[in-house]
């Protein structure tokens, strides 16, 4: 689930309140993305993604975690280079190569062709 | 706010960007409503998926074709084969050459064009319907369609939920793709896919088909979403005390993995992945590891609990049913794409997940895009006499009454969520779960009445309680084994049942073979 949004990076665009399919999020006074419905994440990335900032996290677990958690370490999560990888992995943001253009994975079968997704 | 088109199209995943199009390519006014956002909405966006894309070559095609048709139990079409895959061709290549989405090149130099990066693929769709000129409605769930005095469709109403306003579209013909129904269960991406198209087509009348095939189960690992299951493909599956679950596996043994579930945990590794497989999986797959990275878990060489989400009608292959080559309905006016049709003509009663599902949504999208079009010039643009066709959830037939809407999605998660009632099922537990759904479908039709943002997850419930209701009456009637609807009370398959099981109704669900008389 969505469990962390970074204040010190986020440049309060909105894109992750307007492309969250599940509408999890609301614009806070401040303009800072709020999470007003956690229980609606999906834990689908998709916000992650399309983060220009790199400013949340999205924990791989479907239940909320407690407050001590890694996922809302900022620290750790820059440190640890986990902050903003699945937008490097996917190769989205300036300078990167698409990850689609080099997703060339494993046969699952001899004869088969090469798994690209 | 109301707005009038020639094509509305409801939905924002695969099969509804090229239903706006192709409905866009025919000179149609466009506007497309989705649920959540398009370009981030569904199994697809989030997941990515294998596509059924082969070359033109008689024995590739005559293979492909071939190649589950045992496995669906014989009862898809070869004909809609034919075209999914000319279609598919066609269209795979228009994304790589109009939609520039950026194929990887193999060793020899070929473009591989077999599978499709969610995320990549959705946002180039996405950009692609707004240069067509298509008016785009995100965050603006449909939850009722419009009908004419001679039981046409006209449009669609329903309320935005960021904007905080309700809105109508007023068009000459409609495409449903709304996507499956895996009933919340936080599938990868799929709790968008609540089964509200199956829900308002009905309210206007439509049949249902195949809605027996309705019990695919995704492997994610215990406690997470990500259910992409290629990769389990270089599992081996332990119980808790280190010995191999034997007869366990992704594809052939999944049952197994249900089975022991129920009692026990299954924990899994992929160490029969050698090491240029391991480096390549990284890049065909980023999300696959997200959810290892972030746990620690070193999915090779450590061992993690798995467990099965619900992928109900997403990877099943029930759906409404089509009675022509442009993907129309019973209805008029009323054409379905994608993952909210179904999906026998081209998978059976094999799970459609993946390839067939991704090929379906492209050419279904295609064709009902471009048959709503014709449609609707056919139709001109006079004025309708309309009316709301929404039932359950927001016109009760009794006195409004309270029902907790929290509380129906738990009774139906309670019937099609665990392995002992949809995955491994008996004749007998379908009958005690239907009983429990009719009930709840009783207490919705004739006491919840909801209004402004409460009525879309109002219709949500509803829908997923008559998906529900389709499914386990549909289950009943095919009595044996088929495909993937399985029945421990009917472990064979019997050679007279050689027919799809068409479904449909509300109050009252029916489910009998296909062309036979009511």
């Amino acid at each position: 689930m969505i469990e962390l949004v970074s204040a010190e990076r986020c440049i309060t665009c909105d894109k992750c309140i307007e492309v969250c399919p599940t509408n999890v999020f609301d614009r806070g006074e401040d303009g800072l993305p709020v999470i007003s419905r956690q229980s609606d994440c999906q834990t689908c990335f998709q916000c992650e993604a399309n983060c220009p900032a790199d400013a949340l996290f999205v924990a791989p677990q479907t239940h909320p975690l407690p407050a001590e958690s890694f996922a809302h370490d900022e620290e750790h999560l820059r440190h640890s280079g986990l902050l903003g990888s699945y937008r490097r992995e996917i190769g989205w943001g300036s300078g990167r190569t698409p990850g689609a253009a080099r997703a060339i994975g494993p046969a699952l079968s001899p004869a088969g062709q090469p798994l690209i997704s | 706010m109301t707005l009038t088109a020639d094509v509305l199209v409801v939905g924002g995943g695969p099969a509804a960007t090229w239903a706006a199009l192709k409905a866009a390519g025919q000179g149609a006014s466009v506007v497309l409503a989705d649920k959540g956002y398009c370009g981030t909405s569904g199994a697809t966006a989030s997941g990515g998926t294998g596509v059924w894309y082969v070359p033109p070559e008689e024995k590739a095609r005559e293979a492909a074709m071939a190649s589950r048709e045992a496995l669906g139990g014989y009862l898809a079409d070869r004909r809609w084969m034919a075209r999914v895959l000319d279609e598919t061709y066609e269209r795979i290549n228009e994304l790589a050459d109009a939609g520039r989405y950026p194929f990887p090149v193999g060793l020899d130099g070929t473009s591989l064009r077999n599978g499709l990066q969610g995320p990549e693929y959705m946002r180039r769709q996405r950009i692609r319907v707004k240069r067509a000129g298509v008016t785009i409605l995100d965050h603006s769930p449909v939850t009722e369609l419009l009908v004419d005095a001679d039981g046409a469709v006209a449009g669609a109403a329903g309320y935005q939920r960021q904007a905080g306003r309700p809105f109508e579209v007023r068009a000459g013909a409609v495409v449903l793709a709304t996507g499956g129904c895996a009933f919340l269960s936080k599938a990868f991406g799929c709790n968008v896919n609540t089964g509200d198209g199956a829900l308002l087509a009905a309210e206007l009348g439509a049949e249902l088909s195949g809605m027996e095939f309705s019990n695919a189960y995704g492997i994610a690992p215990e406690h997470t979403s990500v259910t992409k299951t290629a990769f389990y493909n270089y599992a081996t599956f332990y119980r808790a005390d280190g010995e191999v679950l034997e007869g366990a596996g992704s594809q052939r043994g999944r049952s197994v993995i249900a089975r022991t579930l129920l009692s026990e945990k299954v924990f899994c590794k992929l160490d029969l992945a050698d090491d240029a497989a391991r480096k390549a999986m990284r890049l065909a797959q980023p999300n696959f590891f997200l959810t290892f990275d972030r746990l620690g878990v070193n999915p090779f060489t450590d061992t993690f609990a798995v467990t099965l989400l619900a992928e109900g009608t997403v990877r099943g292959t029930g759906g409404i049913r089509i009675v022509d080559d442009g993907c129309g309905t019973t209805v008029p006016g009323l054409y379905v794409a994608g993952d909210a049709a179904t999906r026998e003509l081209i998978c059976g009663g094999f799970t459609g997940g993946g390839s067939h599902n991704a090929a379906w949504a492209i050419s279904s999208g295609s064709w009902a895009g471009r048959a709503a079009a014709q449609f609707a010039r056919a139709l001109g643009r006079g004025t309708r006499q309309v009316s709301a066709a929404g039932g359950a959830g927001l016109r009760p037939t009794g006195g409004s009454s309270d029902v907790d809407v929290a509380e129906i999605i738990r009774t139906v998660q309670a019937e099609v969520l665990p392995y002992d009632k949809n995955y491994l099922r008996h004749g007998d537990v379908l009958r005690t779960a239907l009983k429990e759904l009719d009930g709840a479908w009783s207490s919705v039709r004739s006491g919840l009445r909801a209004e402004g943002a409460a009525a879309v997850p109002a219709r949500q419930a509803a829908a997923m309680v008559a998906h529900a209701r389709w499914m386990y009456t549909s289950a009943l009637a095919r009595n044996e084994s088929r495909g993937m609807a399985k029945r421990l009370d009917r472990p064979d398959l019997d050679p007279a049942q050689h027919h799809r099981i068409t479904s449909g109704g509300l109050d009252e669900v029916w489910a009998r073979p296909e062309g036979a008389l009511t």
